[in-house]
């Protein structure tokens, strides 16, 4: 098997392929889920340490009562920061704002939507996979199992993958040129591909690239009248032939 | 490429307005929990619609955003069809009733195991404070050894510093994370769980041995007493059942190591969660209870033994209305 890819059988007989999320992408997701808690947790106690008296932190307000600080202030500060993981992940089907961000989400080995209790254990894991300090031993078994994951993963029996959420966005695109161009969809998709990433390729690639579409879109054109081209020219030739007025 | 598939166009004209379509069907699939038998048929429909469009895709555009397309929506629909059952009172009923008194009873030759390590533990701390006094430090800080020289338990005049709603929370916290590290720990072959729980048992002994030397022995006996039965007992559970997640590491019951951990803990997580829940009802006892001088030793063994065996009665699912034959069949 791809190590980065995981293959699962379905009843249909078309397997379904999953991109797995690497160490990068947890550490990604994690360190911006990281910043939500700690920000929510400390907005949360400040406010309360505030209403209650004044800026009085880690101690009761003098005059008033330790119990009222207590449950007002430090157990919802604490529920914050440990429950944002399992309840949000619950809530949002194994995704959290970080997940979101990063692109991941969590999936069952069966490429289902993990349950309540599956994302409880994995969750339980924390204590462990964050040993001895940094999430050292998490980050250890994500870089050297073959499926990138955690002891918390291995337990609940999920992964963590890549979600396409661009690419589905690329289908309606490709439709909705399809209707206009004559070109095949697979040109077309390498088209707009190629124009898509323009500002992101450096100038002597994307003109090679970009006059090799040209030339297999219509064989009779001249070499050396496309090698004269600018590079502005090439662009705006490809976007003419994506609206289907060049073929 | 779509050279060989010469109606790739006229293809994906036709189907893309379907695809756009279930991409959106799969957003709103997202978002309930439930669907009807309808919603269901649907969705197991598209699922097989894409499937065919995908296996097309695969074969004659590989590589392209349409086929990357296909295989998110299709892994979407796969998610929705392959999503676990929603919990119902039927199933957590069948938690209660079955599934945990089953773990219970898989579990007990581990709790045996980590009952006698306990108890060893006890008596090795227990021997070791009394043989050499001044290795107290090791598992006492210094304010709690001046205390008992003072002639006073540290416990004493607890409820004075702390009310006992918010002592309750931090001993319950503190309970429920030290039983949850007793079982994660197991994950270390066992010898984190065997650490845990030798370390537990050499403290207690030890305590009770130093404060024996005081003539504080009673007391301390009298503070416990009321909680410690549940607690201890919670502790070592937690303990086997880290034991238990070893050895599914070291003699897996299933093909491969991995599948035997993961079946392992999402069994014995269950059996976990009740006991977190025993541990509140312990960590209330400890602050409203056990610090009170107002309740005598009697009561204090009273509430001890009957939270004891509601205990029992909850983890062997009498609790919950089990059968005395189901729980038998349920070990088997």
């Amino acid at each position: 098997m791809d190590q980065d890819r995981y293959t699962i059988p379905s009843a249909t007989g078309v397997d379904v392929e999953l991109a797995i999320a690497g160490a990068g992408s947890r550490s990604y997701a994690f360190l911006i889920d990281w910043h939500i808690r700690i920000l929510l947790t400390i907005a949360w106690f400040v406010c309360a340490a505030v209403i209650t008296g004044g800026v009085h932190l880690f101690t009761a307000p003098p005059g008033r009562s330790s119990i009222g600080f207590m449950l007002g202030a430090v157990m919802p500060a604490a529920i914050i920061y440990f429950l944002y993981h399992p309840v949000l992940e619950v809530l949002m089907h194994g995704r959290t704002p970080g997940k979101r961000t990063a692109g991941v989400h969590i999936v069952t080995r069966g490429g289902g939507t993990p349950s309540a209790g599956a994302l409880l254990v994995r969750n339980l894991f924390r204590l462990i996979d964050s040993a001895p300090a940094f999430y050292m031993l998490g980050l250890f078994t994500c870089l050297f199992t073959a499926q990138r994951v955690r002891i918390g993963d291995m337990a609940a029996g999920t992964l963590l993958v890549f979600d396409h959420g661009a690419s589905v966005g690329s289908l309606a695109q490709l439709g909705a040129l399809s209707s206009t161009s004559k070109l095949d969809p697979a040109t077309l998709d390498v088209i707009a591909e190629l124009l898509s990433r323009w500002s992101d390729l450096t100038a002597q690639p994307r003109a090679a690239l970009a006059r090799a579409l040209l030339q297999r879109v219509d064989a009779g054109q001249d070499v050396a009248q496309l090698a004269a081209l600018s590079s502005q020219e090439l662009r705006e030739r490809l976007q003419r032939l994506l609206r289907g007025r060049e073929n | 490429m779509a050279n060989s598939f010469p109606q790739a166009r006229s293809w994906l004209l036709a189907r893309a307005p379907l695809w756009q379509s279930l991409t959106d069907s799969l957003a709103q699939l997202h978002q309930r929990r439930q669907l009807s038998v309808d919603e269901t048929l649907k969705a197991l429909d598209s699922y097989r619609a894409l499937a065919r469009d995908l296996a097309t895709a695969r074969r004659f555009m590989p590589g392209t955003s349409v086929t990357h397309a296909l295989e998110s929506i299709y892994a979407g629909y796969h998610g929705i069809i392959d999503r676990a059952p929603r919990v119902s009172r039927a199933a957590l009923l069948r938690t209660l009733r079955v599934e945990i008194p089953a773990t219970m009873a898989s579990l007990r030759t581990p709790l045996q195991w980590v009952l006698l390590l306990f108890v060893l533990s006890i008596a090795a701390g227990w021997w070791l404070i009394n043989t050499y006094p001044t290795l107290i430090g090791l598992v006492a800080s210094e304010q709690m050894i001046d205390r008992v020289e003072r002639g006073e338990l540290w416990t004493d005049g607890l409820l004075n510093v702390t009310p006992s709603s918010v002592l309750s929370i931090r001993i319950l916290s503190n309970n429920i994370v030290v039983s949850i590290f007793a079982f994660c720990a197991g994950a270390f072959w066992g010898l984190g769980t065997f650490y845990m729980i030798a370390l537990n048992g050499l403290m207690l002994g030890a305590a009770f041995a130093f404060t024996r030397q005081y003539g504080l022995d009673g007391r301390l006996f009298n503070f416990i007493i009321a909680h410690g039965t549940v607690e201890l007992s919670v502790i070592c559970i937690a303990g086997a059942a880290g034991m238990a997640l070893g050895e599914s590491l070291i003699r897996p019951a299933l093909p491969s190591r991995r599948e035997s951990f993961e079946f392992c803990a999402r069994r014995l997580v269950k059996l976990l969660a009740l006991c977190a829940l025993l541990l509140i009802g312990c960590g209330l006892i400890e602050g409203f209870v056990s610090p009170n001088p107002a309740f005598p030793l009697a009561s204090r063994v009273i509430i001890g033994v009957c939270y004891w065996g509601l205990m029992w009665a909850a983890l062997t699912g009498r609790l919950f209305g089990a059968r005395r034959s189901a729980i038998p069949a349920a070990d088997a």
